[in-house]
């Protein structure tokens, strides 16, 4: 059985740039999530073009898993995220789109991303996770729940490894910080280290 | 492999259209009663889905409550009375869309669903930081698991699980947007079925160690990993939620006497159900489908069916799937078409949702 689990890598992404581990690896002077989403996907994966159908949430989730999962074994790898305002953002655009009878023009393809969990099966489409998954909403990164839910998978061998953090998205302000816990590594799968990667 | 101590389930109650406590849903049920019925609902009109009746209710007008904190404190209510909330209790809530409708007069912050989980924390005195699941519709049987799974990691002794869903212009418009909704009640498992008749409720149910009438034997979550708006042709997220759920159990698929399963009458889902269960060997196992009677209440979905389920347990009667004619899928399963009496001792609940999502919920009754 798992006894230890480790916080084995870490993605930020926040104020136009991306940071693995301590390593800037993009950053952009454009200021809207767009145009720096598209450009920090494309650099680090030109061959995806679902990526640029997807809503702000899921770009944000599915780009910073793509610059954690690099180079990583994704076998048996769960998903557990959480965030604020779950859909919110895509969910006002769907309002809009229904709030007058004059113009009343609900489209599925914005309807789709009015869940939050969405983002997570664009992660699991995108590497292929037939894993445990798992979307909770709360004011700030639930730290305990998150933690003591990642280690019931690793420990009741749910899952070999896990995805965890925090996917926030709303008009324009967003931030993503996904790191993997595993079996291995130096960094202890503690709440204090948890916390050390919101400061 | 099972991990930490057993969880059971106590008390459990809900409310829907067909009343406003578990008893009368019962009632209701049995007396072949359905809560689908026509309704203008924001723009749309004569639209077939499941709404509680307000206009019988004595709101008081001075609360702040909207109806689905209503509909949530009245369903919870009966169980606070039952388990004065400790330090050590937490509030487990299931929602897709909580206060969503705050966005028809531009309310964005009164629509954020934290907001929900924490007023209805206060409410039932509950001084842990509530856990809000949002999980598309398998977040009602998903609750369970997480409630079940954070009491074995001993971060709580017990806890209170809550879903709900209100039926919105919101989600209806997104549904008919996909033409996925009935034109009449929803025939789930048919082969004239059509598309879902939503809904709305509130479930609620009671978790801890201390052993009861019901164990929960094993549960699972898994992806399809296959497309965000259907499901795996294969079925291979809902297989797997109920494989990881069997090898907790530590039981074979012919241990499942019953099943209550997701079935909510699109084409796809329901093929994609039967897929499943054949591929676990399930094909004759008695199974229904509940959405006939209540819609598909989205977050508040797998809560409230396992709430029936459990009920049926303990009276040792099965509920026909409401709806229900002649079989449409393409592989063969043993759907409840009639009040049977039969004492079922280990059922299966499932749940399948956007984004690939599936949950699965191994309960035996214990006496």
């Amino acid at each position: 059985m798992v006894e230890e689990t480790y916080i084995e890598k870490v993605c930020i992404v926040r104020a136009n740039s991306i940071v693995v581990d301590t390593v800037p690896r993009f950053s952009s002077d454009d200021s809207l999530f767009a145009e720096f989403s598209k450009q920090a996907f494309r650099q680090i994966n030109p061959e995806y073009p679902k990526f640029f159908k997807m809503d702000s949430l899921s770009k944000l989730a599915v780009l910073a898993a793509e610059y954690l999962l690099e180079g990583q074994p994704i076998d048996d790898l769960a998903l557990v995220l959480a965030n604020r305002s779950g859909s919110l953002d895509t969910d006002v655009r769907h309002q809009e789109s229904i709030q007058n009878e004059q113009e009343y023009y609900p489209s599925p393809a914005t309807f789709v991303y009015t869940l939050a969990n969405i983002c997570a099966g664009e992660i699991s489409i995108r590497h292929g996770l037939q894993t445990e998954n798992a979307f909770f909403i709360a004011e700030d990164y639930p730290i305990n729940t998150a933690r003591s839910y990642t280690e019931y998978l690793l420990k009741s061998g749910k899952a070999k490894r896990v995805l965890c953090g925090w996917v926030e998205f709303f008009e324009e302000k967003y931030d993503a910080v996904l790191y993997i816990v595993s079996p291995k590594g130096t960094n202890k799968h503690s709440a204090e280290n948890i916390k050390k990667l919101f400061e | 492999m099972s991990f930490g101590s057993a969880v059971y389930i106590h008390d459990f109650n809900c409310f829907t259209a067909l009343g406003e406590d578990a008893e009368a849903n019962w009632a209701s049920i049995l007396a072949g009663n359905g809560g689908i019925k026509a309704h203008n609902i924001g723009f749309l009109s004569e639209v077939y889905a499941s709404k509680i009746d307000f206009s019988t209710i004595a709101v008081d007008e001075a609360s702040e409550e909207t109806r689905l904190e209503y509909i949530l404190s009245q369903v919870m209510a009966p169980i606070l009375n039952n388990h004065k909330p400790s330090r050590r209790t937490a509030l487990v809530l299931s929602s897709t869309k909580g206060n969503i409708s705050y966005l028809e007069s531009g309310k964005k912050k009164e629509a954020e669903l934290y907001r929900l989980a924490k007023k209805l924390s206060v409410k039932a005195g509950i001084v842990t930081e509530p856990i809000l699941v949002s999980h598309a519709c398998v977040s009602g049987v998903l609750a369970i698991s997480v409630a079940k799974r954070l009491i074995q990691m001993d971060q709580y002794d017990e806890a209170i699980v809550l879903a709900g869903d209100e039926l919105s212009a919101f989600v209806l418009s997104g549904f008919q947007a996909f033409q996925a909704v009935s034109p009449f009640p929803c025939k789930p498992f048919d082969a004239d079925r059509a598309g879902v008749s939503l809904g709305e409720a509130g479930a609620c149910l009671f978790l801890s160690r201390d052993s009861s009438m019901f164990k929960i034997l094993g549960e699972g979550a898994i992806n399809d990993a296959n497309h965000i708006s259907g499901p795996s042709r294969t079925g291979e997220g809902l297989f797997r939620s109920v494989q990881a759920a069997l090898e907790e159990a530590n039981v074979e698929a012919d241990a499942i006497e019953f099943i209550a399963a997701h079935g909510t009458a699109t084409a796809y889902n329901d093929e994609m159900e039967s897929i499943a269960f054949n591929r676990l060997g399930l094909s004759t196992v008695p199974l229904n489908s509940l959405k006939g009677y209540f819609g598909h209440t989205l977050g508040a979905s797998g809560l409230l069916e396992t709430v029936i389920t459990l009920k049926s347990m303990q009276e040792g009667v099965l509920i026909p799937t409401l709806g229900f004619e002649k079989l449409g899928t393409s592989q063969p399963l043993n759907v409840v078409e009639r009040i049977t009496k039969k004492t079922v001792r280990r059922v299966l609940k499932t749940a399948s949702g956007f984004g690939g999502s599936n949950a699965a919920i191994l309960i035996e009754k214990t006496w």
